[in-house]
């Protein structure tokens, strides 16, 4: 854990305790039975907005609170703990856009709207199946953008898209010329390809080239968060369950073997945790962003993938049913692992930010 | 208020500074710029020239080569901003801390805390000056994973500790000056029958046997003694609390061998950049080889978040007080990557890669054989990566003890 500040420190705390006691994965299991496509419950995400979670990254001026990207990491890690489903990730991208890009028309119309919960947002970027934004072929003509965007997050909630042409990021609002097709995932959650056809689109002219990049960059961050939330839970429900399941009249926990790859693990969630949290730390600062923010992603999608698969076979083979948790975790890891770029793709980046 | 002490503060730092680069100045001769190496002593004989040796008196004088120890014993006497002001200093001017060895990384620390006064007004200064070197005796022939079944006797014999034994892995036993040993002065108690006492080399009844590794130096050594009195006042703490100390001792020799120094130096240069001239680049400047590029991406990233994991490890005992349950992982972690880079560096050099002596090969081709040979020691000295395991697994996860 980074050292905190006092204020970071009883942010953090305030969510851990409404993530453990108002949103347990219980909370999750009723989202996925009530089957609505939005995927996450309305009243939760007030109460998040409320406690100002979805303005933490916007200034004052704008209704946020303005502690950065560290604090929001901290919150989502601990809704990254218990599966909470709320687009509060996709809308703080989303703002991060409207942050770096906007006009002051544009953060002043859009940031208190997303601060206070009103609006839900979301980015859309990719067109296929992987990231890769040099594939975009989405065009915007008069004013109006045209051009099908694929598995975006949270596109259900959302009523404000920033959609990536190929001349540069686009504020779209849910509305004449949206359509969603809902892609059904393994994490349960919202995602929807969604066909723009001359829809009424406003530029973000700010924010240079690398505009794009740099919000991708938030993304991937911000989801590394979460992710990191989701390793630490699940490394804990596995440590607690090798302490109590007993074989061969001992406690799982006593076979070394299981002691060394825990040992592995911990060592793992370690190196993920420096990594994430010095990619928050990095767009804080906007020092070496990119190289961080590539870092940090790949190392969450290394660690996630491997302990999200460990949970598995340590817990056996309770571990393959519903009714425990670990499962969730598996399904929604590999769908964040997807997002903003695989562990293939970052390493190819990570290689080209370093001129090899 | 806050604002007047924060301002005093301010001024004794900017004073301070002042004070290091008029040192530097006055001190720090041109010709040792970008030289030496922070660990002086522990990995090669003494063969100080003049000018280096003026330079080791200059900052051991004012023990600023242990800028937090008491000035009572030597040390700088100096605060945490402090000390990172002489670090910046000095490293702006390519000026090395020419205090170091196993005296200063592991010994001093663990003597200032379990040493009498008199044993710490005799040792640490001399310590602080750079002029003892000492050696670790601690493993043995048939104690190592498993220390504490360390063998080597200390009969009390009155007013002093007739000794006997064997260690080995002794590093630099062959240049030391003295030795910090642990030793049984019990033998019908494993943990409690050891105690922690200090050896001159030099001692009748002392002998010392370089070990040649299978990267071909001579770093270990084995250590005999016969018959070797000890005087009593050589005891450091009491009789039987030589594990307590020992273990102690370790924690400073693992957060050293991981914590980052000497590890961050070995990595200096990027894979990536190694790879551009030994192997074929594209019109991008990209490698060819699109496995060995992801290869060495992959060791990198992984490298990276070892370096913010040391930072870490380094903040958050600043912050708590106390060394933060991290630092376990440092060392396993460190030493393996430190490993798979250098097997790496192998494949992307391919025979050139491999050389082991001869003209045709760069210094720096021959130093990394060296040193991907005696890098298999990493994961086996200070603990082995399995003990390491061990530890993490019982005292951070809380898991059972297996036996």
């Amino acid at each position: 854990m980074a050292v905190l500040s006092e204020e970071q420190e009883m942010l953090r705390n305030m969510a851990r305790d409404w993530a453990t006691k108002e949103s347990p994965v219980a909370e999750f299991r009723k989202v996925r039975a009530a089957g609505q496509p939005q995927a996450y419950n309305a009243y939760a995400y007030a109460a998040m907005a409320e406690m100002g979670w979805a303005g933490i990254i916007i200034p004052e001026a704008h209704g946020g609170s303005d502690f950065g990207f560290l604090s929001a990491g901290l919150v989502v890690e601990e809704l990254g703990k218990t599966l909470t489903a709320s687009p509060l990730v996709a809308t703080t991208i989303a703002a991060s856009a409207i942050l770096l890009g906007g006009s002051d028309e544009q953060k002043a119309k859009w940031l208190p709207r997303l601060a206070s919960g009103e609006t839900v947002a979301t980015l859309a970027v990719e067109e296929g199946t992987h990231c890769d934004t040099s594939a975009i072929e989405t065009s915007v003509s008069g004013g109006k953008l045209t051009g099908k965007k694929a598995f975006v997050h949270e596109a259900h909630g959302a009523s404000l898209f920033v959609v990536a042409a190929k001349d540069g990021l686009y504020l779209v609002e849910k509305g004449d010329g949206v359509s969603l097709t809902t892609r059904k995932l393994t994490d349960q959650r919202s995602h929807a390809d969604i066909q723009f056809a001359g829809a009424a689109a406003e530029k973000l002219e700010g924010g240079g080239d690398s505009l794009l990049g740099d919000v991708l960059d938030r993304a991937r961050v911000l989801s590394a968060a979460e992710m990191l939330g989701m390793a630490q839970a699940v490394f804990d429900t596995t440590l607690d369950y090798l302490k109590q399941r007993v074989q061969f009249n001992q406690v799982l926990a006593t076979f070394q073997a299981l002691q060394h790859r825990m040992a592995d693990l911990f060592a793992d969630l370690t190196q993920m945790r420096s990594a994430v949290e010095a990619g928050l730390q990095a767009v804080d600062s906007g020092f070496g962003v990119a190289r961080a923010a590539t870092i940090a992603k790949a190392e969450a999608n290394r660690v996630l993938h491997a302990i999200s698969n460990q949970g598995i076979q340590l817990h056996g083979g309770i571990g393959m049913t519903d009714e425990f948790n670990v499962g969730f975790y598996l399904k929604r890891a590999r769908v964040l692992e997807a997002s903003w770029g695989s562990s293939s793709y970052l390493k190819d980046r990570f290689a080209r930010l370093s001129g090899y | 208020m806050a604002t007047q002490l924060e301002s005093d503060d301010q001024t004794s730092e900017d004073a301070f500074r002042t004070e290091v680069r008029q040192f530097l100045a006055t001190n720090f001769p041109d010709e040792l710029r970008c030289t030496g190496n922070m660990l002086a002593g522990l990995d090669g004989p003494t063969d100080e020239n003049p000018v280096q040796k003026k330079w080791r008196e200059a900052v051991g004088g004012r023990g600023w080569g242990t800028p937090t120890w008491p000035k009572e014993y030597g040390g700088g006497g100096l605060t945490k901003g402090q000390t990172r002001i002489i670090e910046h200093e000095f490293a702006k001017v390519g000026a090395y801390n020419p205090i170091g060895g196993m005296g200063v990384m592991m010994f001093g620390p663990t003597l200032l805390e379990y040493g009498d006064e008199r044993q710490k007004l005799e040792h640490i200064p001399p310590i602080c000056r750079g002029e003892i070197r000492w050696c670790q005796g601690y493993s043995e022939p048939n104690a190592g994973s498993d220390l504490a079944n360390l063998q080597t006797f200390a009969a009390d014999k009155g007013d002093h500790y007739l000794v006997n034994g064997q260690k080995t892995w002794t590093s630099g036993g062959q240049w030391a000056d003295k030795c910090f040993a642990i030793v049984r002065t019990d033998r019908s108690d494993k943990h409690k029958g050891i105690s922690f006492m200090l050896i001159d080399m030099d001692a009748p009844g002392v002998e010392v046997r370089p070990i040649t590794m299978i990267s071909g130096t001579s770093p270990f050594c084995e250590t005999f003694f016969t018959d070797v009195k000890v005087p009593k006042e050589n005891l450091v703490g009491k009789e039987g609390q030589g594990w307590t100390i020992g273990k102690r001792l370790l924690q400073h020799e693992r957060t050293n061998i991981s914590g980052g120094g000497r590890l961050a130096g070995m990595m200096g240069q990027s894979l990536g950049d190694i790879a551009k001239k030994y192997c074929e680049t594209g019109g991008d400047g990209a490698l060819v080889n699109k496995v060995l590029r992801d290869k060495i991406a992959d060791l990198e990233i992984r490298w990276n978040s070892f370096l913010l994991t040391a930072r870490r490890a380094v903040e958050e005992s600043k912050a708590q007080g106390g060394v933060s349950e991290i630092s376990s992982v440092l060392k396993k972690v460190g030493t393996k990557l430190a490993q798979d880079r250098s097997e790496l560096l192998i494949e992307i050099r391919g025979f050139q890669g491999l050389g082991w002596e001869g003209d045709e090969f760069g210094d720096d081709e021959l130093e990394d054989v060296r040193g991907w040979l005696f890098g298999k020691a990493a994961t086996i000295y200070g603990g082995s990566t399995e003990v390491q395991n061990n530890i993490i697994a019982k005292r951070v996860l809380g898991m059972l003890d297996h036996q």
